[in-house]
């Protein structure tokens, strides 16, 4: 083929959604000559779904992601209007940080950040094509006909693979609404081989607030103070604002029933598959046909922008449906829609077509991130963007991937089910995925990651400089609290009461009491008094896990060691003996890396483990 | 596929946690055993597994393969055309066969060099001769059957009692494994409300998720509690009960094993103290296995050895779950203080040489009736040997779930009741998903689940070849 290229640069990233954020600004933190290339520049960084980052398990992604310096968390604390953390009355490593954002504030600190990173060009324009030669990615095409080499490129093109949206019977194809859809790059990738499905997301109508009646319902206010969610932001200046709860009834309920047959989900119209952690109000009132009535959050998408977001009403019903539907809902009778919910279906790849760096296995240099990989979430998106970024970038430059594991952080879970087990619908991340909860934790996401960034290249000079003083002050901290004893008898003296067996016990192992905190510590030991901020939150949590802690780490280290056998990437399962053909099947299409990731494919028995392992240990230079 | 799942904790279930040891052996060759006993006999079975079975089976018979799990009759030959023997040939192929690999079985004559020939053609097809315990182990590997189910077969190989054999075939069948599977399963179901009120707080989860959940974990912490308080019953049916005989010298202890075991066993003399260590029988006890110890007599002992000797019977006697307190009819007083303390709850009592004994022989000692008999004359015997059984059937005989049988189930079951122990619904609600995790992850052990290579090593390490 003739190289006649117009442009050159070692990472393109396609797409500027969360996903092509992270991984652009990734690989250029990383030195990597880096374009991102979006069909629009002023939609980088837009929030197409609900104006919210966080929440359970996705808050933890967010500081996992401001732990390896990457954009989510800096731009959320510039733009976010209401913090809350979730799970507040349960313990710490099950709280989600969650914040609404200003959309536009929040496009606009995310193009700030983008603006600021040196190496960064960012560029409009449509990829039709990808060129490969040899089973190495080249370079692109644009719609317009220009030709860019590059070393690796980033796929995020979240929603836009041949986007169809319904709204009613009514469907047009769009990446979103407003949007065109890209076919080109899905005609690409059907043409390389690579398995496509499909799946169907929704979003419900957006209402103008100035016509919704507030004096009538219930409002939440945010947590004062807000809490942030970069490692790096001190405090929260934007202004808070409380949003409106209220309720679907009987007679919303009805408006559905008797319209379910114009819903596409149940027309037939739209026959992929939907996240059910997400379900469309329809979905929920078929499926939970034995609940009065369904919780409605009203969030403001801005300051001084009166959308409002009705977070849990996601329909796809007709226009004309969703209006009277909404309107049976307590102050919602006279709100005016702006723009009606709707679905959108659209491509995705095979996320068992990727390795670990999120490279697919089919063409060396291409990279796969976000929507595309069968997530939903912007936070889900956003660890896979800033995981592909770093490794294209790192590709480029020819060293080795930069992999997390499953007890290192919830992004290795989300990576690890992904390229494993693969999604049948859209794969939302949760708590309960990870085996290793209590080590996952929002507070430690930088103790976990940013060391492991800073080894890796992908952690700037202001946050590794932060993060040495935070963990120099912890370490600290951490050894005065096990130097300080006292005996049982001094305890009571104290006002402590433990058992009087005679041991003596140290502050840090008293912190696993029930009720006995640093507060109380220090009024024993005055010394621990300034201990304060960050440090005493992340002491405090891991000295009241501190039992759990132990036996936890102690099944990571075996995980760990199994995680070690190694399943060679071009491992013939045909010449794997003992194996069923349905257990070779699925072996052949997930590849797993390793033994551990074998055993977590559905159906495959630990007899099949076991035959593997003896099949790898067999093999010359494998003598683990 | 499971990929329905609504909570990726069902994973747990799969998450190893292998020790990194070494598997014995690769499993895509094929491998070979006599499968009956060594030895001349009338027939002789010999069974090949692997993909090389079927190529192995129509090189010896010299034609094609049988129709599958039909017996036909066939001269086997060696690589020279000479005839080796003329037996029965039964083709299992894969995966409806015992390991789940192409099995061939042959039925010949029990003789060594039929054996040596046949071992020999076996060996020059390219077959080898199979590792304790691999047809078993292969088995598992391929999913045709949970460890517990593969330890049965071990134990009814071994099983020398009809309740040996019973207990064995009961887990055979999977009572044990559907014992413990539905263990797991509460375990994995209240796991899924715990982890459901944590994911889903906001989405209107019922209030009083966690006070169900609670209850049901008590009762299984209770029933798991029961099981492993039955006296070690499904493990002590499997090694035999431990009968300890006790004694002053020469009450005749020695002899009164041989009346029991029918043989001689022990060395049987007049002269006090002869039996300085401990000797063991096995028996049969009305289809109970006992092992039944002998030791030195008990008193202040005359030489070093001997001392040591009584010091070895008291252990025994410590560790017994049964004691045979032999009196001496004939000596005077009959009652003799050290053998008299040892006698509780667990004694059975005999006063022997009743033929020749002088009289005063007590109706009871410590509140346990004496039985009178003579080991010299059998006198008596029959009683004792009823009144044995019926104290060892008391101990062995269960309820009606089928026992945990070794070690390693009790030491998983009992990790479990631990965390299940700990489990506390007021208290922080992930950790109380945590203890239900580890509760989940231990009994997943037990059937195998999890942990697979360890076990695996565990498992099979006892077996015998061609099982």
């Amino acid at each position: 083929m003739k190289q006649d290229w117009d442009r050159r640069a070692d990472v393109v990233v396609i797409g500027g959604g969360h996903a092509g954020c992270e991984a652009a600004a990734a690989a250029a933190r990383m030195g990597a000559a880096t374009m991102l290339v979006t069909q629009r520049l002023e939609t980088l960084g837009e929030m197409s779904c609900n104006p919210a980052i966080g929440g359970l398990a996705k808050g933890q992604l967010v500081r996992e992601i401001d732990a390896l310096d990457g954009l989510m968390g800096r731009a959320i604390d510039a733009a976010g209007i209401q913090f809350r953390i979730l799970n507040r009355s349960k313990g710490p490593a099950v709280q989600g940080p969650r914040a609404q954002a200003d959309r536009a504030l929040y496009r606009r600190a995310m193009r700030r950040l983008l603006d600021a990173q040196a190496g960064l060009e960012l560029l409009a324009g449509t990829v039709e094509d990808l060129v490969v030669a040899d089973g190495r990615l080249a370079g692109l095409v644009l719609a317009d006909g220009r030709r860019i080499a590059c070393g690796a490129a980033v796929v995020t093109t979240g929603t836009f693979l041949r986007g169809l949206i319904h709204c009613g019977e009514k469907r047009w194809p769009a990446g979103r609404v407003g949007d065109a859809p890209s076919y080109g790059l899905s005609a690409a990738l059907g043409r390389l081989g690579f398995p496509l499905g499909r799946l169907k997301t929704g979003t419900p109508a957006r209402l103008d607030g100035r016509t919704i009646d507030w004096a009538v319902l219930e409002m939440q206010a945010g947590d004062d103070p807000p809490v942030p969610f970069s490692f790096l932001t001190d405090r929260i200046a934007t202004p808070q604002v409380s949003c409106g709860i209220t309720f679907t009834n009987e007679r919303t309920h009805a408006v559905i029933r008797a319209n379910l047959h114009r819903a596409p989900m149940y027309s037939g119209q739209i026959e992929s598959v939907g996240p059910r952690y997400c379900p469309s109000i329809e979905d929920k009132v078929v499926r939970f046909a034995d609940k009065d009535r369904h919780q409605i959050f009203l969030e403001p998408e801005g300051l001084d922008d009166p959308t409002v977001y009705p977070n849990g009403v996601s329909t796809s019903l007709p226009a004309e449906v969703q209006a009277e539907m909404l309107a049976t809902i307590p102050g919602l009778e006279r709100a005016a829609i702006l723009r009606p919910g709707y679905a959108i279906e659209y491509d995705f790849v095979d996320p068992r077509e990727l390795d670990h760096a999120l490279e697919t296995r089919r063409v060396r240099g291409l990279f796969l991130a976000g929507q595309i990989n069968g997530t939903t979430g912007y936070e889900e998106a956003g660890g896979q963007g800033l995981l592909a970024g770093i490794n294209a970038a790192r590709m480029v430059a020819g060293s080795p991937p930069f992999v997390l594991d499953r007890a290192d952080a919830y992004i290795g879970v989300m990576v690890d089910d992904l390229v494993t087990l693969g999604t049948a619908e859209p794969y939302r991340m949760f708590t309960s995925r990870a085996e290793y909860r209590l080590i996952l934790r929002a507070d430690n996401a930088d103790a976990r990651l940013t060391p492991k960034g800073l080894a890796a290249g992908c952690v700037g000079g202001e946050r590794g400089a932060r993060f040495q003083a935070k963990a120099a002050a912890l370490a600290a901290a951490r050894c005065r609290l096990a130097e300080l004893t006292a005996s049982p008898t001094a305890l009571r003296r104290h006002g402590l009461e433990v058992n009087q067996d005679g041991v003596v016990r140290s502050a840090w192992e008293l912190l696993a009491y029930r009720g006995i905190d640093l507060e109380r510590l220090a009024a024993i030991w005055p010394e621990l008094g300034d201990i304060g901020g960050e440090v005493a939150g992340q002491l405090a949590i891991e000295g009241g896990y501190q039992g759990y802690l132990a036996r936890q780490e102690a099944e990571v280290r075996a995980y760990r060691r199994e995680e070690e056998l190694a399943l060679p990437a071009d491992l013939d399962y045909a010449t794997v003996g003992s194996l069923s053909a349905e257990v070779r099947q699925k072996l052949a299409a997930a590849r797993p890396a390793s033994l551990a990731a074998a055993a977590r494919i559905p159906g495959i028995t630990p007899a099949a483990l076991a035959a593997l392992l003896a099949h790898v240990r067999k093999r010359p230079g494998n003598a683990a | 596929m499971g990929r329905e799942r609504l909570f990726a904790y069902a994973q747990d279930d799969k998450r190893g946690d292998h020790r990194g040891k070494v598997l014995a052996a690769g499993m895509t060759d094929t491998i070979f055993a006599l499968a009956s006993g060594a030895g001349r006999a009338g027939v002789a079975v010999y069974r090949l597994s692997g993909p090389g079975a079927g190529p192995a089976l129509a090189a010896l018979t010299g034609r094609d393969l049988p129709a599958p799990r039909t017996a036909v009759r066939a001269r086997l030959r060696d690589g020279g055309g000479d005839v080796i023997d003329d037996g029965l040939a039964l083709w299992f192929p894969a995966p409806r066969s015992f390991t789940g690999e192409d099995v061939a079985e042959l039925h010949l004559h029990g003789g060594r060099a039929v054996g040596r020939a046949v071992a020999e053609r076996l060996l020059g097809l390219g077959l080898r001769p199979a590792e304790a315990g691999e047809f078993s182990r292969r088995a598992v590997v391929n999913g045709k059957m949970d460890l517990t189910r593969a330890e049965a077969v071990a134990d009814l190989v071994e099983a020398e009692t009809a309740a040996q054999r019973r207990q064995a075939l009961r887990q055979m069948d999977g009572g044990l494994e559907s014992r413990i599977e539905g263990w797991r399963q509460i375990v994995v179901g209240a796991l899924a409300y715990v982890e459901a009120a944590i994911d889903f707080a906001d989405e209107g989860m019922p209030g009083d998720l966690m006070a169900g959940v609670s209850a049901r974990v008590s009762a299984l912490a209770a029933e798991i509690e029961a099981a492993l308080a039955d006296n070690r019953r499904g493990e002590r049916l499997r090694d035999g009960l431990h009968i300890a005989i006790l004694g002053a010298p020469n009450a005749g202890k020695s002899s009164l094993l041989n009346r029991l075991a029918g043989r001689e066993a022990a060395i049987v003399s007049g002269i006090a103290g002869t039996t300085r260590d401990v000797i063991e029988v096995h028996l049969d006890l009305g289809g109970w296995p006992v092992v039944v110890a002998d030791t030195a007599g008990l008193r202040d002992a005359a030489g070093e050895i001997e001392a040591e000797g009584i010091r070895r019977a008291l252990a025994r006697a410590q560790a017994a779950d049964l004691k045979l307190a032999v009196f001496d009819g004939a000596a005077r007083p009959v009652i003799d203080g050290a053998t008299r303390a040892l006698v509780d709850g667990d004694a059975v009592v005999v006063v022997n040489k009743a033929d020749i004994a002088g009289g005063g022989v007590p109706a009871t000692v410590e509140g346990r009736p004496a039985l009178a008999v003579s080991a010299r004359t059998g006198a008596g015997i029959d009683a004792l040997v009823a009144a044995l059984e019926h104290e060892v059937a008391s101990r062995l005989e269960g309820g009606g779930a089928p026992p945990l049988t070794r070690e390693r189930h009790r030491a998983a079951a009992m990790e479990c009741r631990t965390a299940l122990r700990r489990f506390d619904p007021a208290g922080e609600i992930e950790l109380a998903a945590e203890d239900l995790r580890m509760a989940g992850r231990a009994l997943g052990r037990i059937t195998g689940r999890i942990d697979v290579e360890e076990l695996l090593d565990v498992v099979f390490r006892d077996f015998c070849i061609g099982k």
